[in-house]
């Protein structure tokens, strides 16, 4: 594969409910993804976008999300109904035909106006599991008592993770939830659904994220220090819950031994780790030992904008490498309920 | 890098109105299969999955490719999902060639349908908002604004309808069967929208389009003719905007220039065999012919007066009947590239023009404002034997 650069990125904030529309609070994002870049918008010969119509209760929410990428002249685009990581994932697959040498990708969504429990079990198998109206905190709570009951993991271990992200994200601007937490005192609270309590849970954030990229020679070009996509790969699993080991995540397994993640010592991961038992699990797939940074940024558990989060993953991974000096991280993204899809992109520094 | 990329294998189900003897995955698996039997590949061969389809809300169903990804065979391995409005199909196909063109896989299963039975698509396509208008009444001024300005007669729009569902009687897969409509028919059907007649409307269909795209090695492997992809293009712009020509969108002319260079075009009426166009109306096969550049400004319609585009004619258009006939809204942008791929493969069946070896697909969604294309060859100097 051609070596590919992540050249610039931007976030907004994580909103709990934004005043903005999606296309208004994504318009700054892309630009700022730009200047950052230091490239010319008209320079970008291909656009990916991922959003997904159901948050915003909308078919075809994502046309007018074109507004802010300021689509005219024409352009040549796509969008995914994935997360933003996976049209990273297909811009990155369009640089390397090498034609052309600068491509931006951005995820956004506003999860505010809508109710996740009545949203997400339609993201279910229609036949089967939609009428039980399985939830995603429900899926998570089978998910986390599955790993207490095989003894992988504790609930202080849970209150750790959750404890240990809102400190992270106490530096930083874009999170929705930060600030030092007492593990005892979270583990005094109630549960919401057991065994998961308020902190085992994500916020509900409305947000974007956009990342331009560049093939090698105009990433070197135009760029200081440029962050290089070394791998990346996803892999899906089964659907039923029931028939996959919800105590382990083999497709992130698997993405990342594609990605190659293994192949030289790793300094920070960004997890999308949604609820706080899941970050020990992905660790494990990932082969990350207590030495790896995870989510210094505070990850999902402190800023949660659905369709953006997983590539929020990728840049906070990549300001790891070009604002704070590591040399390797690992960024991880997730689609649908208990890590069924997994995606993994291994960056560093030049 | 980029590499050739072959098609080896096509599927597509019977569409029809409601198909209610399969549930959503069956559907998908009915073409799914066909193209890996086309293809003589079984699940096992297949690298990586692309799934296309128009709003979730059309079926209800948020995201299909998570409880689709066992009927895909995908557990296990890559799956994406693409949604580029009316132009998805089209742009789902260029997805997974790009992963085969660039190296990623070898072998790429890609998938597009719509099971509109299961919703109320003119309900979706008015945003999910009651009160809307439908596609039809958003296209319909644009169509007026063709005839204005091009001055072409009422009576082209009647003949699309007839061509196109003559040809559909030669399709089996094809949703409508109608194979003696006559031009009084198309004229005294009720008026929708003006100036479309009913019988100038495409069909709400239940459907699905599959086909494997793989390497040159894969290609030569494969036991049947297989289809190159010689030149592929996805183009975008607003919907609405002072200025704006909704009737030749700039994003379609372009779109179209680029596929034509990559392919070494110069004369696509001339060298373009076959063409399956998205016509969900009749009054945009002149208008796309004219807004693709293979007809001059006002040439479209004459086109279509004087028989060029009919199966048998010097440009034929949409042999297979085309959206008009059948469609399933996310498989309809497939099944044109499909179409397309067919006839230079020489296997279309009963709707094949003879001797076909270059063949131009197209689609087309939003406001008139995404479009996808794709060139096809029976050979990778398929063009240049044109020349």
């Amino acid at each position: 594969m051609e070596d590919i650069a992540i050249i610039g990125y931007a976030q907004s904030p994580s909103w709990r409910q934004a005043d903005l529309t999606e296309p208004q609070f994504l318009f700054p994002v892309i630009s700022d993804a730009i200047a950052r870049a230091g490239i010319d918008r008209r320079d970008l010969g291909f656009t990916c976008a991922g959003s997904c119509d159901y948050l915003s209760g909308q078919t075809f929410a994502f046309v007018s999300n074109l507004e802010a990428v300021g689509a005219w002249p024409p352009i040549s685009e796509s969008h995914v109904e994935m997360d933003g990581a996976w049209a990273l994932y297909e811009a990155w697959v369009r640089l390397q035909h090498g034609d052309i040498d600068l491509a931006l990708a951005f995820g956004s969504g506003k999860s505010s106006p809508g109710d996740p429990a009545e949203i997400y079990p339609l993201q279910m198998d229609p036949y089967t599991i939609t009428p039980l109206g399985a939830d995603p905190v429900s899926l998570a709570a089978l998910q986390a008592r599955a790993m207490l009951d095989k003894g992988t993991l504790t609930e202080r271990e849970m209150a750790e993770t959750a404890a240990r992200s809102r400190a992270s994200a106490a530096g930083n601007p874009y999170a929705q939830v930060s600030g030092p937490s007492d593990v005892d005192a979270l583990l005094r609270e109630p549960y919401l659904t057991a065994p998961l309590r308020r902190h085992d849970l994500p916020p509900i954030s409305d947000g974007a994220c956009a990342v331009i990229m560049a093939t090698a020679d105009k990433a070197r070009a135009v760029c200081e220090r440029p962050v290089w996509i070394r791998g990346i790969d996803h892999r899906i699993e089964p659907h039923q819950p029931g028939m996959r080991d919800l105590t382990e995540s083999l497709s992130t397994r698997q993405a990342g031994t594609h990605a190659g993640v293994g192949d030289k010592p790793v300094e920070v991961a960004e997890l999308c780790a949604t609820f706080s038992h899941q970050e020990k699990l992905l660790r494990e797939a990932l082969g990350l030992g207590d030495e790896v940074t995870v989510n210094p940024s505070g990850g999902p558990l402190a800023a949660n904008p659905v369709m953006a989060v997983g590539l929020a993953r990728i840049a906070e991974a990549a300001r790891a490498i070009s604002e704070r000096g590591a040399q390797r991280a690992v960024a991880h993204a997730t689609s649908g309920q208990c890590l069924q899809h997994n995606l993994v992109c291994v960056l560093e520094g030049g | 890098m980029s590499r050739p990329a072959a098609i080896v294998g096509i599927g597509q189900t019977k569409h029809k109105k409601r198909r209610d003897d399969v549930s959503l995955p069956g559907l998908v698996r009915e073409a799914a299969q066909r193209a890996l039997d086309d293809a003589e590949l079984t699940w096992t061969d297949i690298d990586a999955a692309v799934l296309g389809k128009a709003p979730d809300p059309l079926e209800g169903v948020m995201m299909p490719e998570l409880s689709m990804a066992d009927a895909l065979g995908a557990a296990g391995k890559p799956i994406m999902r693409v949604h580029t409005a009316g132009s998805v199909g089209g742009s789902t196909a260029l997805v997974a060639t790009h992963l085969v063109q660039t190296g990623v896989h070898d072998r790429v299963l890609t998938v597009a349908y719509e099971k509109q039975a299961e919703g109320n698509a003119q309900w979706g396509l008015a945003g999910g908002r009651s009160g809307g208008m439908g596609a039809g009444g958003i296209f319909a001024p644009w169509m007026r604004s063709y005839m204005a300005r091009s001055g072409a007669p009422e009576h082209i729009g009647w003949m699309v309808a007839v061509k196109d569902r003559r040809n559909a009687a030669k399709n089996p897969y094809a949703h409508l069967q109608m194979p003696d409509l006559t031009i009084d028919d198309v004229k005294e059907s009720p008026m929708l929208w003006d100036p479309i007649h009913w019988h100038e409307s495409c069909p709400s269909s239940d459907g699905a389009c599959a086909m494997v795209v793989t390497t040159e090695g894969g290609a030569a492997r494969a036991p049947h003719p297989p289809a190159w992809v010689l030149a592929s293009a996805m183009r975008s712009e607003l919907g609405t905007f002072p200025g704006r020509d909704p009737v030749r969108p700039q994003a379609g002319v372009e779109c179209a220039h680029m596929v034509y260079e990559a392919a070494g075009i110069t004369d696509p009426r001339r060298q373009v065999d076959i063409a399956e166009l998205y016509v969900p109306f009749s009054w945009y096969e002149p208008m796309w012919l004219e807004g693709h550049d293979i007809a001059g400004a006002g040439e479209g319609w004459r086109m279509v007066e004087s028989g060029e585009t009919q199966i048998d004619g010097s440009f034929p258009v949409n042999p297979s009947g085309g959206v008009l006939s059948s469609n399933p809204i996310g498989a309809s942008g497939m099944l044109r590239f499909a179409e397309a791929a067919q006839q230079v493969r020489g296997r279309a069946g009963e709707h094949q023009v003879p001797d076909a070896k270059v063949g131009l697909g197209q689609a087309y969604g939003g406001a008139a404002q995404y479009f996808a294309m794709w060139v096809v060859g029976a050979t990778l100097d398929a063009v240049d034997q044109k020349r």
